[in-house]
């Protein structure tokens, strides 16, 4: 059983961050807060691309443009994204550098890593965008992947099972498309697909009802803290079939699936229903309503990460404040302040609204004045 | 495309640029290298290769290349013809055969079920693998299965299973698990925890 005893943990933070050539910065040194440091400017100015420096050393790769080439300064050769972190008493140099028509290089202390994905979770980062309304208004895809990646954080056989399952999935929809073009049907060559999609989809499912169990209480008392307790929300997890029926399902649904020429029924068309007071989010949740469910989602996925890592995440806050109402901005940062979360990054338009805000919480924030790729200010309040 | 000054030289290149893993610029330093050489080498070169194609056939028991209708290891009387260890191809032949440690009989599959790319069990040796096995139930004991770890071949391997269990031989599977002189904390998770579930009585690893 994960435990989530928030209170106390180990922290991890970025002090410092350089970037030469990244994205509209042609060069910037910063030193960060452990706790608030907000980006203040006006559209286009570059704060986002802060936070998208940040997330490139967390996960190699931008969140909002997945051409690495398309990242570096217009009209320049390379980019050079450098931080300086501390992680339970350590302090690690992380290094991300790109030349043009070249491969992306990592180092952490100055060793360049073998492959990338060795690197990734190891400085656990949890980003809240304005894309992740796809959480939402997307297709059950956006809702699985999510689901999907949290549990594969602690799960590493889930991954395997799951990477097994999509790839069983792939040559059984590929073998009914042989089917349909032969006019021709042979059980015996279907089944065998079968027996792969039944024995890790079986697991699969039982892992993500397991992780339900634990996920749903820790989602339920966030959405209550940012709400003010005013509204009830519960996320159902839809199934097709159960544990102990799946494999009679799979044969019942043998027939649509040839006439289909693909695989109507499993754990790849499963979907989590969103309610709030009794009806699903994405038609009856305001704007402000289904963003506060996503930030719930979010920092209920920070708890796990920070459970399974030992030290906190941190948190990226990407535009958040846009469509939410004062009292519920007002009740995310002073939750996020307290000590069971660490240092946390956010970008606004308002450089007025966030001195007023933090200086309401009380806590220690640091204020960048972005300007057309440059930092034209910073101003420390409430220094601890 | 490039052009050169010579027909006979581009057809060349274009001939060994079509070989896997060959570009147009290892084509042409080999066709270079080629001419080169002394006539004879060169032609003693094509006609093993064109000997290759048009004189090797497969051997009618087991599908292992061969010169004759039966190949050596089938036509052996030293091998064990108990046991049949089922690949994919020749080279999986050729890879256990280096190991000293096999001295029964192969089947060579000629690859393994994928219907992305577009491999049924129709196009593998399957049939004449459970004939083979049917004409032999009195002598066969044991199928071992030794095909790639992948998704494809756990299924490739579940589709034999379910041919050959009628027949009532022994059906194994190669052991999978931690590689010899691995150390453990950098065994990929997966496999460790498969080589926890199938661990072997240590006696075993002493008789052996």
């Amino acid at each position: 059983m994960l435990n989530f005893d928030l209170s106390k943990s180990p922290f991890m933070h970025c002090k410092e961050l350089s970037l030469v050539n990244f994205k509209n910065y042609q060069e910037a040194n910063l030193g960060f807060s452990e706790k608030f440091n907000c980006f203040a400017g006006n559209n286009g100015a570059g704060k986002t691309n802060v936070l998208d420096a940040i997330y490139y050393l967390s996960f190699c790769k931008s969140f909002a443009n997945p051409v690495d080439s398309q990242n570096i300064r217009f009209e320049e050769d390379f980019f050079v994204v450098q931080g300086k972190y501390q992680v339970n008493g350590q302090e690690d140099d992380l290094y991300c550098g790109l030349k043009r028509n070249q491969r992306k290089v990592f180092k952490r202390n100055k060793k360049e890593y073998d492959r990338l994905s060795d690197h990734i979770g190891v400085y656990p980062l949890v980003l809240l965008s304005p894309g992740d309304t796809q959480l939402i208004l997307g297709g059950s895809e956006d809702r699985r992947k999510f689901i999907d990646g949290v549990i594969s954080q602690y799960n590493k056989e889930y991954l395997q099972r799951l990477l097994t399952y999509n790839r069983a999935l792939q040559q059984r929809n590929a073998l009914l498309k042989v089917f349909a073009e032969k006019r021709r049907f042979d059980e015996a060559s279907l089944e065998i697909w079968d027996e792969q999609l039944i024995q890790n989809g079986v697991y699969i499912l039982k892992e993500r009802k397991l992780f339900f169990r634990d996920f749903l209480p820790v989602f339920n008392n966030y959405y209550a803290t940012l709400s003010g307790e005013n509204e009830t929300v519960t996320i159902e997890y839809q199934a097709a079939a159960g544990e102990d029926n799946y494999r009679e399902k799979l044969l019942e649904a043998r027939e649509r699936d040839r006439i289909a020429q693909y695989t109507t029924m499993g754990i790849h068309k499963d979907d989590l229903l969103f309610m709030i007071n009794g009806n699903p989010v994405k038609k009856f949740g305001s704007q402000g309503q289904q963003k506060s469910f996503i930030i719930a989602l979010k920092l209920a996925q920070f708890a796990f990460t920070k459970k399974v890592k030992g030290f906190t995440p941190i948190l990226l806050f990407d535009d958040v404040f846009d469509k939410l109402d004062a009292e519920r901005v007002q009740h995310l940062m002073q939750l996020v302040s307290k000590e069971d979360f660490g240092q946390v990054f956010v970008s606004d338009t308002h450089a007025s609204r966030i001195e007023k805000l933090f200086k309401s919480i009380g806590a220690e924030c640091k204020i960048f004045i972005v300007d057309q790729g440059s930092i034209a200010k910073t101003k420390t309040i409430n220094a601890q | 495309m490039e052009t050169f000054s010579s027909r006979l030289l581009q057809a060349a290149v274009e001939e060994f640029s079509r070989l896997p893993g060959i570009g147009k610029k290892t084509a042409l330093r080999l066709v270079l290298h080629l001419l080169r050489q002394e006539k004879e080498d060169v032609i003693r070169f094509s006609e093993a290769i064109s000997r290759l194609r048009q004189e090797v056939i497969y051997c009618t028991q087991c599908h292992n290349i061969s010169d004759q209708a039966l190949c050596e290891i089938c036509r052996s009387p030293r091998r064990d013809n108990t046991v049949i260890c089922v690949v994919e191809d020749i080279r999986d032949v050729i890879a256990i055969e280096n190991t000293g440690q096999f001295h029964g009989l192969y089947h060579v599959l000629g690859g393994i079920i994928s219907p992305m790319d577009g491999i049924g069990p129709n196009d593998l040796a399957i049939d004449s693998l459970q004939q083979r096995v049917e004409k032999n139930k009195e002598t066969i004991q044991e199928v071992i299965l030794a095909l790639s770890t992948t998704m494809e071949g756990d299924t490739t391997n579940f589709y034999l299973f379910k041919k050959l269990k009628p027949y009532h031989v022994g059906i194994s599977v190669i052991a999978r698990g931690i590689a010899i002189g691995d150390d453990l904390e950098y065994a990929d998770e997966v496999t460790l925890g498969r080589s926890i579930i199938n661990r072997t009585p240590y006696q075993n690893s002493l008789t052996k």
